[in-house]
């Protein structure tokens, strides 16, 4: 009888990348159906250009590296590095901001490191910080959200603007969070009436995107993919931040809990950044730490920061501190003692 | 005290041991000002007239200083000639003595200087020493200026903008235009950008070496094809 020798682990099916990242990419569908309703066709177009861009540079390097193409391109990584860069940026990107965002991710974010698994930041956020340091005015260039006046709607402008360099100053808005972090005259009530981009409790099409994002983060809780730990640790993070520090409803107010829960990137960044297997924390409590300390950077730099939304440079900054987290959150392994470390002392 | 080899010494100062690319001295400098050319080229004469003088000045003071209170010693030497230094281009060339600020002085601490003083310079005479300090100097102005054109191509799209500061009024129209209409590219002229040419100087470095070491192997083993090993049995 001939046994099949191989090493552990022994599991067959299920866990395997191209499945996780598959269940990833379906969970990222229902956002991404809200940010075309909200913002037009520019984000499917971006999303399919990102994509395009990430296969085309993974497999440039894989070569170069002299590595199996088809195994790599297969298991859906670099598809899902694509896309959340994709639905991070502002969706009338022009197409050499995704080209080089993207390509950066893939090249200098990943392979560089070693490939799929060794790399010890975020790619998809790394890139974001590299954009948004480098070009602060095309990444704050949002289209004004569907019902806030002055929208895109056709396919062929989106097409124009990512593609042909179109201006498109005409269209774009500040985002929500961006108007109550430069305001210092009016209640917040009177922002709320004299800002189209601003409505209900949060700002207009955010509040559902971020929704979306929760749905999908829910559905990837509901399959097993991610741990609670990451998500709710982020959002208390936040949350409990923006509680201590909402300062009423004047003019010095940094915004209410659900205002900063529900915009900018708070649930695709508590569902799907700091939910990374790679760059996170390891063990549960390390985890949670992790997303608590994402949660209060991200609040940090909002409420006093130079930009308007801090999640990618939050979980940069925490995903240097991944390793010193996991060190000091190590579980104690069955049948043995807690180790000491540090500066306990030895007996 | 070795044999005095000018032919080893340039080779290992320009490229086998290159103080930027090898040892990886300096760094502080080497990203902090290597935003532009002329930025780079400023400091890179101005590191190597230290490196020359200290060098020399190690190599001739080097049988009567203590071999305990050596590194003090060296420092102060370093430290006057960098005042000097400091003191020349405030006279001549101040628009770039005051765009390069803090990283004048911190000369001094630069480690290549220290590192050549004592790693060479206390142990050879003064014209090896002299000769050391010109090719290190020379190896690390090198990678500070292609660094600095690098990162002035691709954030600003040109090369040798205002090199009036340092060379006077005859090279106030050196600029060139490389991209017409470029966007900025702030990441490449921000210190993080400096880290990211400075690992792909060092890549392209070492894909050179192991090209030439695949070369020089191919070429020895040529000759060598037709004997054949004799095999002695018995």
């Amino acid at each position: 009888m001939a046994l099949i020798r191989q090493t552990s682990p022994h599991t067959l099916g299920q866990n395997q990348t191209n499945n996780i990242m598959r269940l990833v990419m379906m969970a990222l569908v229902p956002a991404l159906a809200v940010q075309v309703g909200f913002f037009g066709w520019g984000a499917l177009i971006n999303l399919i250009w990102c994509s395009l861009v990430a296969l085309g540079s993974e497999a440039l390097v894989l070569i170069l590296r002299k590595r199996p193409l088809a195994f790599y391109l297969k298991d859906g990584s670099a598809l899902v590095t694509a896309w959340l860069l994709a639905m991070a940026i502002p969706p009338g990107s022009p197409w050499w901001l995704s080209l080089m965002g993207v390509s950066f991710a893939i090249v200098f974010g990943k392979q560089l490191y070693g490939g799929m698994g060794q790399n010890p930041f975020n790619p998809a956020m790394l890139a974001y910080v590299l954009l948004l340091i480098s070009f602060p005015l095309e990444m704050t260039s949002w289209f004004a959200p569907q019902g806030a006046g002055l929208e895109i709607t056709g396919f062929t402008d989106s097409l124009q603007a990512i593609f042909a360099d179109h201006a498109i100053d005409g269209w774009t808005m500040a985002t929500p969070l961006d108007v109550v972090r430069e305001n210092k005259s009016l209640t917040i009530a009177e922002l709320w009436l004299e800002k189209p981009q601003l409505s209900g409790m949060t700002g207009t099409g955010w509040f559902w995107i971020n929704l979306a994002f929760l749905a999908g983060g829910l559905f990837l809780l509901k399959q097993k993919v991610i741990s609670w730990h990451a998500p709710v640790g982020m959002l208390a993070g936040l949350g409990i931040m923006s509680l201590l520090f909402w300062n009423g409803t004047g003019s010095e107010s940094h915004g209410s809990p659900i205002f900063h829960l529900f915009s900018g990137a708070a649930m695709m960044g508590a569902f799907f950044i700091v939910t990374d297997p790679v760059s996170g924390a390891t063990s549960n409590k390390g985890r949670l730490l992790f997303g608590l300390g994402v949660g209060v950077i991200t609040y940090i730099i909002r409420a006093w920061g130079g930009y308007p939304d801090g999640v990618a440079f939050a979980t940069l900054l925490m995903n240097m501190a991944a390793p010193a987290i996991d060190y000091w959150t190590q579980p104690r392994t069955y049948g043995h003692r807690k180790p000491k470390r540090g500066m306990a002392k030895s007996e | 005290m070795a044999e005095f080899q000018p032919r080893e010494i340039t080779v290992q100062g320009l490229w086998k041991n290159n103080p930027a690319l090898v040892q990886l001295l300096g760094l502080c400098p080497l990203l902090g000002v290597s935003s532009s050319v002329v930025n780079a080229l400023g400091l890179g004469l101005a590191t190597i007239a230290v490196l020359v003088c200290s060098n020399l000045l190690v190599s001739l003071f080097r049988n009567y200083v203590p071999d305990t209170i050596r590194l003090p010693v060296f420092v102060m030497i370093i430290a006057s000639l960098t005042t000097c230094v400091e003191l020349v281009m405030q006279a001549y060339t101040y628009e770039l003595y005051k765009i390069l600020g803090i990283f004048i002085p911190l000369i001094v601490t630069n480690c290549i200087i220290l590192g050549r003083a004592d790693a060479f310079a206390s142990r050879n005479a003064p014209v090896p020493a002299v000769l050391d300090g010109l090719m290190m100097g020379l190896g690390f102005a090198g990678v500070l200026i292609l660094l600095g054109a690098l990162r002035e191509l691709v954030g600003q799209g040109t090369l040798m903008t205002n090199m009036d500061f340092l060379l006077g009024p005859v090279a106030a129209n050196w600029k060139i235009i490389v991209i017409p209409d470029y966007k900025m590219f702030l990441f490449a002229i921000l210190p993080p950008g400096a880290f990211v040419f400075m690992g792909l100087l060092i890549a392209v470095k070492n894909i050179a070496d192991n090209k030439m070491e695949q070369v020089r192997l191919a070429n020895r083993e040529k000759p060598s094809k037709g004997i054949k090993r004799v095999r002695i049995t018995g």
